[in-house]
């Protein structure tokens, strides 16, 4: 069974494309609501290992667990329910319809998870504020600068109220400013409504919003030394 | 550990100059003085009413300030008025537009450990995780500051210690994918 402080766990996950080994025995557990930051160079299998976490690629071998059941045997129609209803995703850019409208964007997972059109819309309309792009619910996001498209993107992850969130590079495209702005704001909303946060990034300064992090190397997650360990 | 990085960022205002801005201002008593420079500068690290007294008399010494009206001997320094002189006017807008000079040297202690570990064929790329974790930790720390900060100057100061820190991590990353090929010409120059 899994651990119940462990709201996600991947356990000696491997996985290859091709001849190219992607993940060469990760294992990580993700306690609930904790925000946790993953790094490593590039090529590492940082994005693999996330979406092998949260059901997008189904591993070779190993486990990967989702508060307390098994993910990684769930058929395609399982996992999709699951990535539905339990999960939000926040990446570098192409997770908005460009031609839709913010609010069309969205309500659109709402919409999916069967709610009506008048209570999806009324949810959709309530993150605006909280994410500080109010008067933005009309415009197109293919017309919106980078940081107000990851805005509403993060209203689009969060809108489901997801059990864990997960953000490969979310800030990836916007400068310093900007970056800090979507991070306070990712950061603030998941602590208050307890959501668990998975975080790929490269940028130091965003993992550091996190409480801990992990590295990736040749496709195996390293716990990161505490400071206790460090300084021996 | 968390210590040894802020003293390597610590060294970014000079004090003499930050006293001599604040008197540049309005003619200033001591004690207001050390208020002031505590709430622009200090918020963190207090100057101590020695360092005002001593900087004050640097400066004083140099002729960038001088006391302004009558001294009364009875009374302690903090009843002094100080007031900028042409002489510290001139050398302050100096400073203010003199470019920094860099300082090459903060990677020195880094750099040092990393060759030194592999003279010695122990393991570099420990020792690099090992500072790794402690820089982003340290990190963590200015990060949670700054988000609970409502001081603009704070949340400034806190930002330029971190791309800094940051800086460091990128030179540590780097360095951590070159680590066989300088130990080869390490080992070479030998
Ligand atoms: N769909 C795929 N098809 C083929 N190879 C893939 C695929 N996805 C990833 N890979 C390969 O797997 C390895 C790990 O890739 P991954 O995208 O997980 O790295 P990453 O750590 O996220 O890198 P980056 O920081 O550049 O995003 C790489 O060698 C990559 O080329
Ligand atoms: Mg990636």
């Amino acid at each position: 069974m899994s651990d119940s402080d462990h709201l996600l766990e991947a356990r000696d996950v491997k996985k290859a494309f091709g001849a190219t080994p992607a993940l060469r025995g990760a294992t990580l557990a993700v306690a609930r609501g904790e925000i946790l930051a993953i790094m490593g160079p590039s090529g590492s299998g940082k994005s693999t290992l996330l979406h092998c976490m949260a059901g997008i690629v189904e591993p070779d071998s190993g486990e990967v667990w989702f508060d307390g059941r098994r993910l990684d045997t769930l058929d395609e129609a399982g996992r999709s329910r699951l990535r539905r209803t339990s999960f939000g995703f926040v990446f570098q850019f192409g997770q908005l319809v460009p031609e839709l409208t913010a609010e069309d964007n969205v309500a659109l997972p709402l919409l999916l998870n069967r709610a009506s059109r008048k209570k999806a819309y009324t949810v959709a309309r309530s993150w605006f504020p909280r994410l500080g792009i109010e008067n933005l619910e009309r415009q197109r996001t293919g017309e919106m600068s980078g940081g107000q498209g990851q805005r509403v993107a993060i209203a689009r992850a969060l809108a489901i109220e997801p059990q864990v969130l997960f953000a490969d590079e979310p800030t990836g495209a916007l400068d310093s400013l900007a970056s800090e702005h979507v991070m306070e704001l990712l950061v603030t909303i998941s602590r208050k409504q307890g959501t668990t946060v998975v975080i790929v990034t490269h940028d130091a300064r965003i993992a550091a919003y996190a409480d801990r992090e992990v590295m990736v190397r040749d496709g195996r997650a390293n716990i990161a030394r505490s400071r206790a360990e460090a300084a021996l | 550990m968390a210590s040894t990085i802020l003293l390597m960022y610590s060294h970014g205002v000079s004090i003499a100059y930050a006293v001599l801005g604040i008197i540049g201002q309005r003619p200033s008593y001591g004690y207001d003085l050390k208020k002031d420079y505590d709430l622009y500068y200090g918020k963190q690290k207090p100057l101590a009413f020695g360092q005002v007294y001593a900087t004050l008399s640097r400066l004083l010494r140099d002729k960038k300030i001088a006391t302004q009206g009558a001294i009364e001997p009875s009374k302690g320094p903090e009843r002094r008025l100080y007031a900028i002189t042409e002489l510290g006017r001139n050398d302050l807008e100096t400073w203010l537009t003199t470019p920094e000079e860099q300082r090459p040297d903060t990677q020195t202690v880094l750099f040092t450990k990393v060759v030194t570990a592999i003279l010695l064929e122990k393991e570099p790329d420990v020792y690099l995780d090992a500072q790794r974790g402690a820089h982003i930790q340290r990190m963590r720390e200015l990060t949670t500051l700054r988000r609970e900060s409502d001081s603009l100057s704070e949340r400034l100061t806190a930002d330029y210690a971190l791309f800094h820190l940051e800086a460091d991590l990128r030179w540590m990353d780097v360095t951590l994918g070159r680590l066989k090929p300088l130990a080869k010409e390490i080992r070479r120059e030998r």
